[in-house]
């Protein structure tokens, strides 16, 4: 899925490089070669004479140089090359095989897909990429300025010695965030979305592509800013964390509920700040439970390090049962293996 | 929220299935969106008049069946209307209520020529 929120696609970035279309676009030769690159791949075929080229994916396009929606050019240099069946030739591509010329009746074709239906395949393909490698990724979310960056960074440092660990930044602009990551000695990706208001599961399987996987370690994924948006897209992770600030009002589980419903942890950050703000704990608790009775919560400073001790033991323990979850699993694939 | 992103998805779900069907033009979509889905049905039309724009399902019709919420409330032990997500139940005005329905968000179906 595109998830460009603005109308251009391409704005996505990792590391500043434009992240691939998600959909490739397949040819298939005549003589069995076959050959997929993604739709903004620019590119010009010269062919042969007597080359049929077959184009599955393009359905009734009917010219021959086509503009694709991504803004990718697709020319055909040659024109005497055939595709079965010239300008009707793509009805008979269908599983029916029967689309007379000519008549074009309308008919109903059943899809019944969730619509996030791409990134949730996405999500499932990055969940047992890290689940194999028993890795434990949280996606951190919360609003602008609410001291996840901070809180990433003081985790880093406390952790680093004893557990491997990675980090993915998403951010709309800028590498910052990443460089401030980097700065501790952890290895760090920044995903710029340009316009996006959320990373999606399809950008951060890109991004485990080319960062080194932290086996047997914690993988934290820093969402872009935003309340909303992000607590619709599985990215893969074994739990959201919500992180809510002091100096925001005690009420915004309640006015952004879909993201406190979807976490499994907040963390109430800059607890240091209290004595000089109006931010009622036990009220922003009592919220947060209404929309997610099973939430967890808990209370720290990231300047401080207030609090952090059992934010570090809730990592630990998560940390153990996905470790328990893939011991297991491989102990039952290796017993198979000997009674085989 | 999002209703730019939803927009593609639904775009890609369509363009699949046209293609896979040698459709020449796609007529109509259908969606299905339920009213505990947090979705902007107005924003959703606006960007997806924006996002088929050269597609297959450029000028194509959408049609919204909108599905209306409901929940099992816990205390009540029934099933509950309900108007928003993570709302009270009407009868106990208890938060201990698990939508059942209304959160779909499903590209149904299409017509196509």
């Amino acid at each position: 899925m595109c998830t460009t929120c603005g109308c251009a696609s391409g704005e996505t970035r990792i590391e500043g490089e434009e992240l691939a279309s998600a959909h490739t676009h397949e040819h298939i030769h005549a003589d069995g070669t076959r050959h997929s690159h993604p739709h903004d791949h620019l590119h010009a075929h010269g062919h042969g004479s007597d080359h049929e080229h077959h184009h599955p994916d393009h359905g009734a396009m009917p010219a021959h140089g086509h503009p694709h929606a991504e803004g990718g050019w697709h020319d055909h240099a040659d024109t005497t090359h055939t595709r079965p069946g010239a300008a009707t030739l793509h009805y008979g591509a269908g599983p029916a095989r029967a689309h007379a010329p000519g008549l074009s009746q309308a008919r109903m074709v059943q899809i019944e897909q969730d619509i996030l239906a791409k990134n949730a395949a996405y999500a499932a393909a990055n969940r047992s990429r890290l689940a194999a490698a028993a890795v434990l990724a949280l996606n951190l979310v919360s609003s602008p300025g609410s001291g996840k960056t901070t809180l990433l960074v003081r985790t880093l440092e406390a952790l680093k010695a004893e557990l491997p660990l990675a980090v993915i930044e998403g951010d709309q602009e800028t590498a910052f965030d990443a460089e401030r990551i980097r700065a501790t000695g952890v290895p760090a990706l920044q995903i710029n979305t340009g316009k996006g208001c959320h990373l999606d599961a399809h950008m951060v399987g890109h991004a485990l592509d080319k960062l080194p996987l932290p086996e047997g370690g914690v993988l934290f994924i820093e969402n872009v800013g935003n309340l909303v948006c992000p607590a619709a897209f599985d990215l893969g992770e074994a739990a959201k964390v919500a992180i809510l600030s002091v100096t925001e009002g005690a009420d915004k589980p309640l006015k952004y509920p879909d993201m406190f419903h979807a976490a499994q942890l907040m963390l109430i950050n800059k607890v240091d700040l209290l004595p000089y703000v109006q931010f009622d704990v036990e009220a922003a608790i009592a919220y947060a439970r209404r929309v997610n009775p099973e939430l967890e919560v808990l209370t720290l400073s990231a300047s401080t390090g207030e609090g952090f001790a059992a934010w570090l033991a809730w990592l630990r323990q998560r940390l153990a049962d996905v470790k328990a979850t893939r011991i297991r699993q491989l102990e039952a694939e290796l017993a198979k293996l000997k009674g085989a | 929220m999002h209703e730019m992103a939803l927009a593609e998805g639904v775009l890609q779900l369509v363009e699949d299935t046209a293609r896979r069907e040698g459709a020449r033009r796609v007529q109509t979509v259908v969606l299905e969106i339920g009213a505990l889905a947090s979705v902007e049905v107005e924003a959703l039309r606006f960007c997806f008049a924006a996002v088929t724009r050269d597609s297959l399902a450029a000028g194509a019709a959408l049609e919204i069946q909108t599905v209306p919420g409901a929940g099992w409330c816990l205390p009540c032990g029934k099933r509950v209307p309900m108007r928003e997500l993570h709302g009270a139940c009407p009868n106990c005005g208890s938060y201990q209520v698990q939508p059942t329905a209304g959160t779909e968000m499903r590209v149904k179906e299409i017509a196509i020529e």
